[in-house]
């Protein structure tokens, strides 16, 4: 799997913005910025807070890249402050917001033509599996992307949430039964992605 | 078996092997986790699955789902044209604070780029993010 943009460029970065140098750290920024704003609009469910995460993460992390003791990747190190600077945001939102957002949700509906054996391409999963993220209830999201998209250990995901490794593990099974009921349902399960439905909403 | 687990399609309470298809449901999630978490389902879980045709959709929706989450994972998504010099120029606002208190505390090396600097930077920026993209795309 290629990830991650050229870490070898990227370590050689670091350690200049780790002695001081302010124009490394800019390009550390401009090198990894794509990715941040991938993984925070995956955290948020909507690219326009995530701008506001990205930035909040990068300003920690100059505050903080002295402290970076380079025994991680750059990128993880980046990825658990964004993950800690959405959690931070979205607590901050409260309810209001919450419930605007589950509303907003359009599911590409496939349900009529569902059928277990049809082979759907890899793009028309990828959308549906957007949609489905986008309309888990936050705690939830958060769980499941970084941990199954992002493969953030239980132990990292806990830290960054300000939650118990337990309750980590806990959100993580909610939040696949959830998406895997709604992306892939089985037969006489219609019923219950609609009580799931209700259930998300009601959720603020 | 087959046939009996074709009609019994849909009820969770059926019982095989002395485990119900609402109990294996419970494991399932953790199933496709792969290495130790695999390992898990014990070898009633894994007659159950093998004779409920119910369960093996189920268990077959969470690897689908997994595979999809995985795939995210190389996608990268186009940031709003201004964000990465917005964030630039918001660095280096706080990079002068820092700049000011070091001049008062007699350090140097702080960051002290300013706006105009910031939008500089920017530009190249743009460029090297569609750089970025373009190498994972290949």
């Amino acid at each position: 799997m290629v990830r991650a943009p050229a870490t070898d460029e990227l370590a050689d970065l670091v350690a200049e913005a780790r002695a001081g140098d302010s124009h490394a750290f800019d390009d550390l920024v401009t090198a990894t910025y794509a990715d941040a704003f991938t993984l925070a609009t995956r955290l948020m469910g909507n690219e326009e807070d995530a701008s506001d995460v990205v930035q909040d993460a990068y300003l920690r992390a100059y505050r903080a890249i002295g402290r970076f003791r380079g025994d991680a990747r750059f990128t993880t190190w980046l990825y658990r402050i964004v993950a800690n600077c959405a959690a931070t945001s979205l607590g901050r939102r409260g309810r209001h917001r919450h419930e605007q957002l589950d509303e907003a949700l359009q599911l590409p509906d496939d349900h009529a033509d569902h059928d277990p054996e049809r082979k759907a391409s890899d793009a028309h999963d990828r959308v549906r599996v957007q949609a489905a993220l986008a309309g888990l209830p936050e705690k939830l999201r958060l769980v499941v992307v970084l941990r199954d998209v992002y493969d953030l250990p239980h132990e990292a995901i806990a830290a960054e949430l300000g939650i118990t490794e337990t309750a980590a593990k806990v959100r993580l099974h909610r939040a696949r039964k959830k998406l895997r009921a709604r992306l892939f349902p089985i037969r006489g399960e219609i019923d219950e992605n609609e009580a799931t439905d209700e259930e998300v909403r009601g959720a603020g | 078996m087959r046939a009996e687990a074709v009609a019994d399609l849909g009820h969770a309470g059926r019982r095989i092997d002395g485990i119900t298809c609402a109990e294996v449901a419970e494991l399932l999630p953790a199933a496709v986790d792969g290495g130790v978490e695999r390992r898990r389902l014990d070898r009633r879980v894994s007659r159950h699955v093998e004779q409920c045709l119910r369960c093996q959709a189920e268990l077959a929706g969470y690897r689908r789902l997994l595979r999809a989450l995985h795939d995210l994972r190389t996608e990268v998504l186009l940031p709003p044209p201004g964000a990465v010099a917005g964030c630039l120029a918001a660095l280096a606002g706080a990079g002068e604070r820092r700049a000011g208190a070091a001049l008062l505390s007699g350090h140097r090396g702080a960051y002290v780029g300013g706006l105009a600097v910031a939008a500089t930077a920017a530009g190249a920026g743009a460029a090297l993010v569609l750089a970025t993209r373009k190498r994972r795309a290949g």
